[in-house]
């Protein structure tokens, strides 16, 4: 008979061996930033946890990190007199979801503005600093805002089908952009993208309905649709799932998550909880500054700024 | 983070005063139901070392209250984790909760079974001295890691997660003496094999406190200590939050 040992329970080992991808990135605070600094979120190299060889096999290794799709270094954004954002610097990785989370009036929205130049409808704001897209400043002086905002979709809040047929929804852009000519090479753009948005499926039988007629769900799909047509390489949603229920909202996520290894997307959400199912990265902003950027996971189990944490655990800040 | 920290801080700046309520009344809970588990551990070892029947009785037929306590504490958990779902602290708090009222049921159950083990001696054995002393070392180490959990104080739950270097090796010193024992007098087999399974009951109860002692580090740090030496575990409590 075997005697029981005092080691025999795995709480008892003390291992120093493998290096485990505990501890959380650095803390990529935009005030703080240095230029060229990369501001990703990095997978630590210092403090993690040392566990025994076989306990830290099974842990979740950081993926590799994506190369910087939007490259923001130290953005102001003023509306006249009253500056909206301060000094943001963020690297936003490529083929991925980052979430930018914070409170109403905290800059997220007007941050996600800037990317696509959406601002610049509104005359009295002043931009200093640089945003890049793969390395072009966005504010340069030969960028054209038209071509701009066919590489940066968008989708808002509200479904806005244009009041014309599903097809013409999808059609409209890319004839416009000259990206496919009328007739069988339309078509099949017109089915790839609604396959794409998951949509296909509920209208290809009815092709020729007006997209307002479709549920608000099937509004908000639509519309992703028409932002996918022209192939654009980041896509923004500002709140797209926020005036939809339950069930849209879950296809909604299905689709971001389908859409991730092909798009860089950047979504705005006051739901946390949505921001932490569908977001690899989230970026928490704060009257108008970034006070914390880092994995999704880190930033919901353990923020480093307690601004953040005051934030999503809904305390008093 | 002091007794008072944890009322100020954490209890009470939720803009929801009753999820404030909420997990203030899970963290008690646990230390409720913790003093409860402390005394099924104190019975069981002094029905043993002292052959007390009746306590032994008491202890066996108690163990319910246990369970129960811990079924009622899962649902209150269960329900803010769908009520709440909560983030960060708030999070780590129920899990920690969660964690830990499965490690007191389980001392519960090596109590109980310390109980019934103490049924079969009707007189006081010498064989039993030894239990008395790690029976004494274990009560502490979980009276301590229960103190930790109170306060939620890191620093002491790294100081009573080592004292189980000490229960390890006293357990050790037990069984190596009890074989002894059995090898020179077959005839004291039954009654050193009983003995043998309490120290090991009392050894389990060691790790069990440790354990809490991983869970307090987890909640207040945010680093998941387990499995890790002890010098990792201090190291990693005293440090910077990250």
């Amino acid at each position: 008979m075997r005697m029981p040992q005092p080691n025999d329970n795995p709480g008892n080992s003390g291992g120093v061996a493998a290096r485990s991808s505990l501890g959380g990135a650095e803390l990529r605070e935009g005030s703080d930033t240095v230029e060229g600094e990369d501001h990703r979120p990095q997978p630590a190299a210092a403090p993690g946890v040392t566990r025994a060889p076989e306990i830290a096999a099974g842990h979740d290794a950081e993926e590799p990190t994506h190369p910087t799709k939007v490259d923001v270094r130290g953005l102001n954004l003023w509306y006249g007199e009253t500056q909206a954002l301060f000094d943001v610097s963020l690297r936003i990785p490529e083929k991925d979801v980052t979430a930018l989370i914070g409170p109403s009036g905290c800059g997220k929205s007007t941050f996600l503005r800037c990317i696509n130049r959406m601002n610049d409808l509104i005359p009295s704001v002043a931009i200093q600093g640089q945003l890049l897209l793969d390395e072009t400043d966005v504010y340069g002086p030969d960028v054209d805002v038209v071509q701009l905002r066919s590489r940066v979709g968008m989708v808002f809040q509200k479904p806005n089908p244009f009041p014309k047929s599903i097809y013409e929804n999808i059609a409209y852009a890319p004839r416009i952009h000259g990206l496919a000519k009328k007739g069988a090479e339309m078509d099949e753009l017109v089915e790839t993208s609604l396959r794409k948005a998951g949509l296909w499926k509920e209208v290809s039988d009815r092709l020729s309905m007006p997209g307002t007629a479709l549920s608000g769900g099937q509004q908000q799909r639509l519309c992703i649709a028409r932002a996918i047509a022209v192939n654009p390489d980041v896509i923004l949603m500002d709140e797209p799932a926020s005036a939809l229920d339950p069930v849209a909202t879950a296809t909604i996520e299905e689709l971001i998550d389908e859409l991730r290894s092909n798009y860089t997307i950047i979504i705005v959400t006051h739901n946390m909880q949505q921001a932490a199912r569908v977001a690899r990265y989230t970026a928490f902003f704060h009257l108008g500054e970034v006070i914390e950027y880092d994995d999704t996971d880190t930033i919901f189990t353990n923020p480093r700024q307690k601004r953040t944490e005051d934030y999503i655990t809904g305390r008093f800040g | 983070m002091n007794d008072d920290d944890i009322e100020q801080s954490f209890f009470k700046q939720h803009i929801s005063q009753r999820f404030n309520t909420e997990l203030e009344e899970i963290h008690s809970r646990v230390l409720s139901m913790g003093g409860l588990v402390e005394q099924q551990l104190a019975d069981a070892v002094t029905a043993m070392v002292e052959t007390r029947s009746e306590l032994a009785e008491k202890v066996v037929t108690s163990d319910y209250k246990v369970n129960a306590q811990e079924v009622e504490l899962d649902e209150e958990c269960t329900e803010i984790l769908v009520r709440r779902q909560p983030t960060a602290s708030d999070l780590r708090l129920v899990l920690a909760v969660i964690k830990t009222i499965t490690d007191l049921e389980r001392i519960g159950d090596e109590a109980e079974r310390i109980g019934r083990m103490a049924l079969h001696f009707l007189e006081l054995d010498r064989q039993t001295a030894p239990i008395s002393e790690l029976g004494e070392h274990v009560r502490g180490m979980l009276h301590g890691a229960l103190d930790a959990f109170a306060r939620m104080d890191v620093e002491q739950a790294v100081r009573v997660a080592q004292q189980d270097i000490h229960a390890d090796s006293q357990y050790e010193v037990i069984v190596y003496r009890l074989m002894d024992q059995m090898m020179s007098s077959p005839e004291a087999i039954p009654r050193a094999m009983d003995v043998v399974w309490t120290a090991r009951s009392l050894e389990r109860i060691g790790d069990r406190a440790r354990n809490i002692c991983e869970y307090v580090v987890y909640f207040v740090r945010g680093k998941n200590v387990r499995h890790t030496s002890y010098e990792q575990m201090a190291e990693e409590a005293t440090g910077d939050r990250h």
